[in-house]
């Protein structure tokens, strides 16, 4: 067992990124943190730091509301995307039947047509079932993906198959097989994924104001949208808003990431 | 076991998605529910885009009108200013959207002709008496004889100016600029440069923002050039020297006088709020800007600075049409309500809350009004407001950004890069036209 | 009916994926069949008429220099982004795991770009990387250099927002990768050192090829989002009230187009038609792409 010399490399390099990386979100908490002509000056720090723009977001505004929608459906969505994508990534990966090729290339070239198109039919189709401003309108795109299924199955690839057929020989079901044998194997990618969708679900924008009419059920990036104007933006607001929205998916992040790094190492199986 | 497992989440996945359908509050009131006299009740819909003050005046609005006239509701739908266009474009384009909907004037022409909207009544909005009543830059909305919309309020444009900055140049606080001379003399003045940079513009200069609406019809009219045929079908700009003339005096502003700069500070209005721009032209909406966000700037508001003896200005407005889908009771209800929304009495009440300058011209010299010293100065431009004819809004304003783009940023020459401009816009123009 | 195993399984298969598949067909493929029907006709989106015009859509816009420089843009944001995107974050998921302690912070504060409102971002980067007084051009000046106009330029404008785009991807990117890397056995590298082999040979022998499936994935979707960036272009070059597509259409990508074409100009069969011809795009290139980036694995 060597040492582990501390990486002093590494950490020096990692931290000048890191710099980079958090700079403009330091920015932007600090705009947030800024009031009136304030805003604009071209500082770190602001000249009367208050937490004005936050009790206006929070007091003035539904933002408790587009909170809570932004998390019940991007929760939703990240729940049906793990358990969808995850079996039918599994299902590409490990299982044979004919026209597997066919149909993994259909469902991968869903990823191919931008939603900025689909948006005008999706619209029309949320029209005719009434589904007009209400949560499933804003679920229904999410709750599977092209992108989840892609990923698992890449992840499902990489385990050597003589654990599956060792579960098979015990009798287990195929599903049995998926759920016991192969899904604990990939739980890096699952984590990875459940953090993306709800990342990406949170930040969803041009559907959900298509779709939805009323303040009270606006998703977070909605809601934010009403303080920029014809006659100004309110700046701090956005920031102050954009901060609060952040926190969920940062502890999310935080939970989940951890769970990446237990991945279970497949040690002494293979030569 | 795992079989169970599975289906025990599946349902809960679909059991919670439904039990939220349901929760969702669906605002499609059904016309003719919940009525408690015998009459039915006539339910309309309104839209507009989201502005805190527009939108709890029409609510207050709608409750006095529905108190006058019992038998109809009225339901305000709102939404982000940004993303307003393709909100209505996706309704209307779905056949659903609203009974009265509120549209940037510029949108009309194509509304018009996808047959959107459908003309106001004659008996109610009378052509005549809606031309000699209401502000001249209406004019520019009336299609084939015809009207399809009227506003509550319009805004002009006026020449924003720093007052602190021109007492620190040595310049009059309390006299700004009357003419263009004296416009790009003062600017110049009050321009800072310090080792190379500009610290203060003498005067914004934003293509994105309100430069291009100064530029046409404003510019182009003051240098003697028509911007546009009488019947809106050619575009004039580059049809004489004067018009090459008012783009070139345009440019120079920042290739050869420099007193400002594209995006400077972000933009215009910003440059200008934060006290780093002395002179500014922009719409009168800009009042509550400064307000809320520098209340001690120290600025005044003056006339656009006149040209060969021409002192115009330039109007643009919101206003409100009938969609096609109002049809029979719907129709008359919403004749009702947009009778009501442009009467004076709601148009006093509108400026007072909103800053928007009544649009009728009865109220122009109205007291009450002019109470507001600087939205008096825009009240004031009224009579010499013009709006310019849009097919596309974004398209017509591109074509001049890009121009001025290329003669800024790639050094071309002004006169082909107006020829470009010009060329674009009758593309689109020609297009609209066709049928 | 008997079932031999391989049938059995394939029974399974079906039936695992039947829902998702009946699901897709009705929100993604049907939805975008009707897009594709759109583009041999003429719809402006608030009339109702929808005359068909065959083929005029696309050849309006096989003649339009604006999007053939969309196009060329889009070329530009996909060579440059992606590759850039993917070597940077591979580095800083190598970085990160060959740190025991404080790893949980690097990544936290790496996928921290990833996280934040694209909206919010993008005007922090417009400040930034302002000509006059942007904290950039502080920066280089500050290092004896000229300001140099960024976003005001048609040259370098497209490369702001490269940057901004590789700069909210890395986290992405990153996480992928660092899962990829956990999933590598320590045994092959253990086995290998004994051999006397350098990290710069395990680098390249092992961690390369097993991360392949990673590779290809990472790859394959940054690749198909890049064709498709809109988010970033959008607000960094104006937003709804700028001047969207940057300085004479210098940072204009496809999706960018489609919008502006669809939803501004109301030209939706011109959209439509856009839209098929970036799908095809992107379909061959995915094509070439899996066909010879994957590599099956021997264990």
């Amino acid at each position: 067992m060597e040492k582990k010399k501390i990486p002093i490399g590494s950490i020096i390099l990692l931290t000048i990124g890191g710099v980079m990386m958090v700079f403009p979100f330091l920015w932007m908490f600090s705009t947030s943190l800024k009031s009136g002509v304030d805003i604009y000056n071209i500082s770190l720090i602001p000249k009367k730091a208050t937490f004005d723009a936050y009790k206006y977001v929070l007091e003035n505004t539904k933002f408790l509301s587009w909170f809570k929608n932004s998390l019940l459906i991007a929760g939703i969505t990240t729940i049906s995307v793990l358990f969808f994508d995850t079996l039918v990534g599994y299902t590409f990966a490990k299982l044979e039947f004919k026209g597997k090729k066919f149909l993994f290339f259909l469902i991968l070239s869903t990823l191919m047509v931008p939603t900025e198109m689909l948006i005008i039919p999706w619209y029309m189709m949320v029209n005719k079932f009434n589904w007009i401003n209400t949560y499933w309108s804003l679920l229904f795109p999410g709750l599977t993906s092209a992108f989840g299924i892609f990923l698992m199955k890449q992840f499902f690839e990489g385990i050597p198959n003589d654990l599956l057929e060792a579960a098979r020989i015990d009798g287990l079901s195929e599903f049995g097989i998926f759920w016991r044998a192969a899904v604990p194997l990939v739980k890096p990618a699952i984590s990875a994924l459940a953090i993306f969708t709800f990342l990406g679900n949170w930040n969803a924008f041009l559907w959900p104001v298509i779709a939805v009419d009323s303040p009270e059920i606006y998703t977070l990036p909605v809601g934010l949208a009403l303080f920029s104007g014809e006659a100004y933006n309110q700046w701090n607001l956005v920031m102050a808003g954009a901060t609060i929205a952040t926190i969920p998916v940062l502890i999310v992040f935080f939970i989940f990431q951890k769970k990446i790094i237990e991945g279970i190492h497949l040690t002494g199986l293979k030569g | 076991m795992n079989k169970r497992f599975l289906s025990i989440l599946l349902t809960g996945v679909m059991t919670a998605s439904m039990a939220l359908t349901g929760c969702g509050s669906s605002s499609k009131d059904t016309s003719g529910s919940k009525s408690k006299t015998e009459d039915k009740v006539v339910t309309i819909e309104y839209w507009q885009y989201f502005y805190e003050p527009k939108i709890k005046l029409m609510d207050k609005l709608i409750e006095d009108f529905q108190k006058q006239n019992p038998n109809i509701k009225v339901v305000q739908k709102h939404f982000p200013y940004d993303s307003y266009q393709q909100k209505v474009s996706a309704a209307i384009s779905s056949g659903t959207g609203p009974d009265i909907v509120n549209l940037y004037y510029g949108w009309v022409p194509k509304f018009v002709k996808a047959k959107a909207l459908q003309p106001l009544p004659e008996k109610d909005f009378p052509v005549d008496t809606m031309e000699k009543e209401f502000a001249p830059m209406i004019k520019v909305n009336k299609i084939d004889g015809k009207y399809y919309t009227v506003p509550t309020a319009v805004r002009t444009m006026a020449l924003f100016w720093n007052k602190d900055i021109f007492k620190a140049n040595g310049l009059d606080p309390e006299k700004p600029p009357t003419n263009l001379d004296e416009l790009v003399q003062m600017a110049k003045k009050c321009t800072l440069r310090k080792d190379g940079k500009l610290e203060i513009e003498g005067l914004t200069f934003q293509p994105t923002g309100q430069l291009h609406s100064w530029f046409r019809p404003i510019l182009l009219t003051q240098f003697g050039q028509q911007p546009l045929s009488d019947d809106n079908k050619k575009v004039l700009w580059n049809a004489s020297e004067n018009g090459y003339k008012a783009f070139e005096f345009l440019v120079d502003l920042v290739r050869k006088e420099k007193v400002g700069e594209n995006n400077f500070f972000t933009d215009d209005s910003t440059a200008f709020i934060n006290g780093k721009a002395a002179l500014h032209i922009d719409g009168s909406y800009r009042l509550s800007g400064i307000d809320k966000q520098a209340p001690n700037l120290n600025y005044g508001v003056a006339p656009l600075p006149a040209h060969n003896g021409k002192q115009v200005s330039f109007g643009s407005f919101w206003t409100n049409g009938i969609t096609k889908t109002a049809k029979g009771e719907k129709l008359d209800a919403s004749v009702k309500f947009l009778n009501f929304l442009t009467s004076p009495e709601v148009m006093k009440e509108w400026t007072k809350e909103t800053g928007e300058i009544a649009a009728r011209m009865s109220l122009v010299n109205d007291p009450e009004m002019s109470k507001d010293p600087k939205l008096a100065v825009f009240i004031k431009q009224l009579p010499v407001a013009e709006s310019y004819f849009y097919v596309d809004e974004g398209a017509d304003r591109k074509a001049l950004i890009d121009a001025i783009d290329h003669v800024l940023l790639n050094n071309e020459d002004p006169r082909k890069a107006l020829d470009e401009a010009v060329n674009t816009v009758q593309k689109i123009l020609d297009e609209y036209w066709k049928e | 009916m008997k079932l031999t195993i391989k049938g059995r399984q394939a029974m399974w298969a079906y039936i695992f994926i039947a829902v998702p598949i009946l699901f897709f067909i009705l929100i993604r493929i049907a939805p975008t069949l009707f897009a594709f029907n759109i583009s041999l006709h003429e719809w402006d989106i608030l009339s109702q008429d929808k005359p068909f015009v065959f083929f005029d859509n696309f050849k309006t816009l096989f003649k339009d220099n604006i999007f053939k420089k969309a196009m060329g843009n889009t070329v530009k944001y996909v060579f440059i982004g992606v590759p850039l995107q993917l070597i940077i974050s591979l580095c800083i998921a190598l970085l990160i795991n060959r740190l025991t302690k404080g790893a949980g912070i690097f990544r936290t504060i790496y996928f921290l770009p990833y996280v934040t409102s694209t909206v919010a971002v993008a005007w922090v980067w417009r400040w930034m990387f302002m000509k006059q007084g942007g904290v950039i051009n502080q920066i280089i000046t500050a290092f004896g250099g000229t300001a140099q106009p960024f976003l005001d330029s048609t040259g370098q404008a497209i490369y702001v927002v490269i940057a901004n785009i590789i700069w909210q991807s890395i986290g992405f990117n990153t996480i992928i990768f660092i899962a990829g890397l956990k999933q590598i056995p320590r045994t092959y590298y253990e086995a290998s050192s004994i051999d006397g082999a350098s990290p710069w040979i395990q680098f390249w022998k092992i961690t390369i090829p097993l991360l392949n499936s990673t590779v290809v994935y990472l790859v394959v979707m940054a690749t198909i989002q890049t064709l498709q960036v809109f988010t970033q272009v959008f607000n960094i070059t104006g937003g709804g009230q700028g001047n969207p597509g940057g300085p004479v259409n210098s940072t204009l990508s496809l999706v960018l187009y489609i919008y502006q074409a669809g939803f501004m100009n109301n030209k939706m069969g011109l959209a439509s038609a856009a839209t098929i011809i970036l799908f095809s795009i992107i379909i061959i290139i995915t094509i070439i792409q899996l066909k010879f980036l994957t590599k099956k694995v021997e264990y």
